[in-house]
């Protein structure tokens, strides 16, 4: 057995590990989606993520929408939440949760085969307001909700 | 053999179905560092998922990184009917993409 020839292969497999580790370190990604709103979700404020995704970030108030979600979540990095409303001719329901990095977790939009009901998981780093935002016939509503958080789900 | 993706299923109700799936992905957030190396984990997540109901697009969602990781999602689709299809893709940040489909059971 050829020792020496062993630890060198030992050697090169851990350096290009780490290569491509490095490598992969550097693929960001800056490809530009047509339909992703990027400026939105990367949005660090929830003033921003609302005008970029919306269009303004005024909405109406509306006891038509349901949001529901746990009142504390154990577990911060998965949280169910449900939207479902009563309203007609939605076009979009989106979620954000106000103290997170990045306020806007999810939005979908819909046609009209899509029932406006939309049931996920998501990520709150520490307790927070969550804002289930309903577009229909072109108007903005909305409904809040304040989820206590006793162990943050973004990192750390 | 490769990793499951994306499970889908489909069930009529009167009127309508429910579709519920779970897609399997990390959702690294690019925020987090790795204790190991103190580096910083890049993101990867997925960022498109459509819904399609008979071939025609019924949804589109549009995910950011505060969704969990192996994103749960559950929808519903006015008319489908039993035997219909339905179909779920999901495209990630770094344009990873899978997508499978169904029937309506």
């Amino acid at each position: 057995m050829n020792n020496q020839r062993r630890s060198f292969m030992r050697k090169s497999m851990a350096g290009s590990l780490v290569a491509i580790s490095v490598a992969s370190g550097l693929l960001t990604p800056s490809r530009v989606l047509a339909a992703w709103p990027k400026a939105a979700f990367d949005s660090k404020s929830v003033k921003d993520a609302m005008m970029g995704l919306l269009g303004t970030e005024a909405f109406e108030e509306s006891n038509q929408i349901k949001l529901r979600t746990p009142d504390i979540a154990e577990n911060g990095s998965v949280v169910p939440v449900t939207v479902k409303t009563k309203i007609t001719g939605v076009e979009s329901i989106s979620i954000f949760a106000l103290e997170n990095a990045r306020p806007l977790a999810i939005s979908a939009d819909m046609s009209a085969k899509a029932r406006p009901v939309l049931a996920t998981r998501i990520k709150l780093g520490k307790t927070s307001k969550v804002v289930a935002v309903v577009r229909a016939n072109g108007k903005l509503f909305g409904a809040t909700k304040t989820i206590k958080v006793t162990l943050g789900g973004c990192g750390g | 053999m490769a990793k499951k993706k994306l499970k889908v299923r489909a069930s009529g109700k009167r009127g309508y179905a429910v579709v519920k799936a779970i897609l399997f992905h990390p959702m690294e957030t690019g925020l987090r560092k790795s204790k190991e190396t103190g580096e910083i984990i890049p993101a990867h997540y997925i960022q498109e998922v459509t819904v399609k109901h008979q071939d025609a697009e019924v949804m589109k969602v549009n995910m950011g990184i505060a969704v969990s990781k192996n994103p749960y999602l559950s929808v519903e689709i006015d008319g489908a009917a039993k035997g219909d299809k339905v179909s779920i893709g999901w495209l990630d940040n770094l344009g990873e993409s899978a997508a499978t489909e169904v029937t309506v059971s």
